[in-house]
């Protein structure tokens, strides 16, 4: 099938785009990578009337780290995300969670910020925003304002946007040192839409006990689920395979989506708690390892 | 609707239509520029059929709006064989004749343009490597099995002969 005829607008500038957006506010719909957007399109499950290309706006892209905050531009392809040496570094979760996001060709035109504002409730990149804690920052004509991706998303394919608003940027603050992270999903394929998932974060002090905890769930519901009870157990000693199994346990609690799915609540369950019991050890034995390069960082003077 | 005049470079050449916006790039490419060795298969993304390069990355050609490609370079499985001798195969190609890595061939272009960047890594991609870069395509003849030995051999014989080729430039 192809898509319904619509108007096609590519503004150059934030501000036309942004005009465009309130004219059409309620026809309208944003094309940015177009990977969720056309398959609907094509199938005619949306059929806008009007449609908003904002590839070509100037400075609307871009991976930039300023006073140790990292700020990525929305309409930065997820493959630009895959190859920063900066995201690497500096917020490792997005590097191991985008090597999930579908495959190759479709990272190559798909957004991060298209990715966030679609808020596909299997989606790997709004569970990770959220684990680290980003902000959105949106725009329209009536001026700018940032939200907490925690009060972002709503519920599937819903978020905070209004009709007349454009996420513009993520922003992201920096790691505490000594956190390891780790993120993780199941899919029946690789590339598929997942079954369940997490991302996880652990911060240890250099006596190696955890400070810091965060936990998000992927497929447990139509929103990124935050699991706090779940993270409030890692926070003490050094974690042990009896304290991630037991928080583990508490974040499956919190899985409701399952039924009239593809697999059914009690799979989810089983999958996202043995996930989320994987991910709590991959991300202690890393953040031991930040803590003790953190300490290496700074060598002693040698005699020579 | 209201048609826009386009200017698509593929293969090197430019290829100008007035289209509709809602016209795909892969549709672009089979009937304005006559061009059919890219296909269809899901139209929705999923199964790879439709790939081609879009300034040396592969993108899928049926979630591209034609007008959003107009100045840009798009490459197709026509374009693989560009420049070499008549009756050559590029070396993937000649790979996946070899290694009986097609049958109908209807995934084979899609492959081969999703592939093809593989060909430039300096080291030898892992098996798990080669299986990812696999993933975005599917196959419902072959099993998959004679398309990674394809590239597995279109990978070596690629990788030796970069090597051999500062011998060949003989120092004095």
């Amino acid at each position: 099938m192809k898509p319904a005829p619509f108007a096609y607008h590519d503004p150059r500038s934030l501000e036309d785009a942004l005009d465009l957006l309130a004219e059409h506010a309620e026809q309208g719909k944003i094309l940015a990578g177009g990977q969720s957007l056309l398959p609907l399109l094509n199938l005619r499950l949306a059929y806008p009337e009007h449609l908003i290309d904002i590839n070509r706006v100037a400075d609307l892209s871009g991976v930039r780290r300023r006073d140790g905050v990292l700020r990525i531009g929305a309409t930065t392809r997820q493959s630009t995300l895959e190859r920063s040496p900066l995201i690497a570094e500096g917020w490792p979760l997005l590097s191991e969670a985008i090597r999930y996001v579908a495959h190759p060709p479709i990272r190559n035109r798909g957004t991060v910020g298209g990715s966030v504002a679609h808020a596909d409730p299997t989606a790997e990149l709004p569970v990770a925003f959220t684990a680290l804690g980003a902000k959105a920052h949106v725009a329209s004509k009536r001026g700018r304002r940032v939200i907490d991706l925690a009060d972002f998303f709503i519920t599937h394919l819903t978020t905070a946007l209004a009709e007349d608003e454009l996420l513009v940027e993520l922003e992201v603050p920096p790691l505490a040192p000594g956190t390891g992270h780790c993120f993780t999903e199941f899919a029946r394929r690789h590339g598929d839409f997942a079954l369940g998932g997490v991302a996880t974060l652990v911060t240890v002090d250099p006596e190696g006990a955890c400070s810091r905890a965060v936990i998000v769930l992927l497929g447990a519901g139509p929103t990124p689920v935050r699991a706090e009870q779940a993270e409030a157990e890692l926070i003490g000693p050094q974690i042990d395979s009896k304290r991630a199994a037991s928080a583990a346990r508490l974040a499956a609690e919190l899985v409701e989506a399952g039924e009239g799915s593809e697999v059914s609540k009690t799979y989810r369950k089983k999958l996202i708690g043995s996930l989320t019991r994987q991910a709590i050890e991959t991300a202690a034995a890393r953040s031991r390892e930040e803590s003790a390069a953190a300490i290496g960082q700074t060598p002693a003077p040698r005699e020579s | 609707m209201e048609k826009r005049r386009v200017e698509i470079e593929i293969n090197g050449e430019v290829y100008t239509a007035e289209v509709e916006p809602r016209l795909l790039l892969s549709d672009f490419i089979r009937y304005e520029a006559g061009l059919t060795g890219t296909h269809v298969g899901c139209e929705h993304g999923v199964c790879g059929a439709c790939t081609v390069q879009l300034d040396g990355d592969p993108i899928r050609s049926c979630l591209l709006l034609a007008v959003q490609a107009a100045g840009r370079q798009v490459r197709t499985v026509e374009g693989l064989t560009q420049g070499l001798p008549e009756g050559e195969l590029h070396p993937l190609q000649q790979a996946f004749h070899e290694t009986h890595g097609l049958q109908c061939g209807y995934c084979t272009p899609g492959f081969l343009t999703a592939l093809e960047p593989l060909l430039l890594r300096e080291q030898m991609p892992s098996d798990e490597e080669i299986r990812e870069a696999l993933a975005g395509n599917l196959c419902r003849c072959t099993g998959y099995q004679n398309i990674f030995k394809a590239v597995k051999l279109a990978l070596r014989r690629v990788q030796s002969e970069r090597a051999a080729a500062p011998l060949q430039e003989g120092g004095d």
